[in-house]
């Protein structure tokens, strides 16, 4: 756990170190502030004090932001050659993986902090669900976590940045809308199937201010998936007769 | 702590980059690791580092294998891969301290143990730049410093001078003969005057397959069987006699050097001294001998006629 949240540390500095972080607050604080205060539903058009617009939009910008953020974990060093340095010291690849994937986690979760004053203003504003609202941030990190582990499998298999990061665009889509179209248009187990399958149905169940224990799995076991095959793909090199 | 490679092998695909080696490093040895682009000194290297898995073979590190028990031997070796990557939005300090925390180094050493590697790498005046702002000099003194930070047992250094001035080869190379005394030094070269300069053994490596593994004065003495001299014979009419003194018992190669006529490169065995031969056959035949100049095999020549096919 020592070895863990050292290489989180890490990669959490490398972040503000290189910039990202700056631009991807930025562009979320005013993505998602417009959105919940200047334009189309905003707060104000609603009338009502609530916080759908946030949460709608959030979703959305991580969609993006997110394989910006997990593109460079594994292809960034694998490029470099610093990936040899790193697996080479007193760590698992499984302890790489963990910290690479708290890395990415935390400044999420920060990015998620800045946004907590929007949520103290609309409080303010008229009486609001707060089990809503935390529910709606119980949603995001556990969707940011289950794109996260996917972002970082896509990751570990090839040395380029942009491969890594359209790639976990694709996987994106599918999971945020194609799963969820193909559930409305296919019937029986198979409809059942796709619904399970989308990221935005448990998201919207989340947020709508049901903490099932269904969606934490979801997300859970799609994190630890994506976490897993990394550690596979990294554990390649070792084998024995390739 | 002494390492023991076991009858490595590696393969890639269908290649095999590394055929069936073996070898021993002692504490408070420097091993040289010499052998053309390919031969399988890096591969080698990775192996030992744990960073891969070997094909087929055993290697021990003090007295744990590298199969079963990786993560112990990672903490004993310090490692400088070939072409010296790092992370370069990082200062230098800052990622000498993380490499430190990463290797379990207790907290509280941190701090002076910092202190006393930066100042024997020479990085004092650079240790709060970003290492992207480093020239290839300093950057691989970093990487030096990275793989020392942790006071390692063994230490495995591929190329470690390439990109240093000749002042900073010396420095480096001193650095190498000092840690070597207490640890254990595997270094893999191009350059074969470092070898001769720092290593106490050397392994000469090609296609996979060590082609020679000895001291580097018992190397060069494996020339002692031939007798090699440079000679310049003056004849009348300036008429070559190559061929007549390739038709001498107990000569091998008669190599004719340019710009002046009759000259020679001889290889004769030595059976007898070869040289009283050639006096009394140019007493015979008249000719005059001009200069008749012993030659040493060099390293050099011996790498080449242990690697070339």
């Amino acid at each position: 756990m020592d070895k863990i949240w050292i290489i989180a540390k890490r990669e959490f500095q490398t972040y503000w170190d290189s910039l990202v972080a700056y631009i991807l607050l930025i562009v979320f604080l005013a993505f998602t502030g417009a959105f919940t205060w200047l334009i189309l539903q905003d707060v104000f058009m609603q009338g009502q004090a609530n916080l759908n617009p946030l949460f709608q939009w959030a979703d959305l910008c991580l969609f993006f932001f997110i394989p910006a953020l997990t593109m460079r974990t594994f292809a960034e060093e694998r490029r470099t050659g610093t990936l040899e340095v790193l697996l080479t010291r007193a760590v698992t690849d499984w302890q790489v993986i963990m910290g690479k994937y708290l890395g990415s986690l935390m400044l999420i979760l920060t990015a998620l902090a800045f946004t907590l004053p929007y949520y103290f203003t609309v409080a303010y504003l008229g009486p609001l669900d707060h089990g809503a609202v935390i529910c709606g941030y119980v949603g995001l990190i556990l969707l940011s976590s289950a794109y996260i582990g996917i972002g970082i499998f896509v990751s570990s298999f090839t040395d380029n940045q942009i491969v890594a990061f359209l790639l976990t665009l694709v996987f994106g889509v599918f999971f945020f809308w194609i799963f969820d179209l193909m559930s409305f248009i296919s019937k029986g187990i198979i409809g059942e199937l796709f619904h399970f399958l989308s990221m935005s149905t448990h998201f919207e169940s989340i947020s709508r201010g049901v903490i099932d224990s269904r969606d934490i799995v979801y997300f859970l076991s799609i994190t630890v998936l994506g976490l897993i095959l990394a550690e596979v793909q990294l554990a390649k090199r070792n084998v024995v007769d390739a | 702590m002494n390492i023991s490679v076991n009858n490595l092998t590696k393969i890639y695909g269908t290649q095999k980059a590394v055929d069936n080696i073996s070898f021993e490093v002692k504490t408070g040895e420097i091993l040289g690791f010499l052998g053309p682009n390919g031969a399988g000194k890096t591969t080698t290297m990775k192996v030992l580092t744990a960073f891969m898995a070997p094909s087929d073979g055993e290697v021990t590190i003090g007295d744990y294998n590298i199969l079963t028990e990786p993560e112990k031997i990672k903490q004993h070796i310090g490692y400088l891969p070939e072409n010296n990557p790092l992370y370069l939005e990082m200062p230098v300090l800052q990622y000498l301290a993380f490499v430190a925390e990463v290797q379990g180094m207790p907290k509280s050493d941190i701090a002076a143990r910092l202190r006393l590697i930066v100042g024997k790498c020479g990085l004092n005046r650079e240790k709060h730049k970003k290492i992207g702002e480093l020239s290839k000099g300093y950057r691989q003194r970093v990487g030096l410093a990275q793989a020392l930070i942790h006071d390692p047992d063994i230490l495995i250094l591929d190329e470690p001078t390439t990109g240093l001035d000749p002042n900073q080869i010396v420095e480096i190379r001193n650095l190498i003969r000092e840690i070597g005394k207490e640890k254990t030094v595997i270094l893999s070269t191009h350059i074969l005057p470092e070898v001769e300069a720092t290593c106490d053994r050397i392994l000469i490596i090609n296609n996979g397959k060590i082609v020679g593994n000895d001291t580097p004065e018992k190397l060069r003495n494996r020339s002692k069987g031939r007798y090699m001299f440079t000679t310049q014979i003056k004849v009348k009419g300036d008429t070559s006699i190559a061929d007549e003194l390739r038709s001498m018992p107990m000569i091998e190669v008669v190599e004719i050097l340019p710009k002046f006529a009759n000259r020679f490169k001889i290889t004769a065995s030595a059976d007898v001294d070869f040289r009283e031969t050639l006096f009394s056959k140019c007493v015979e035949k008249g000719w005059i001998l001009l200069e008749m100049t012993p030659e040493t095999e060099s390293l050099e020549d011996i790498f080449r006629e242990l690697t070339m096919n």
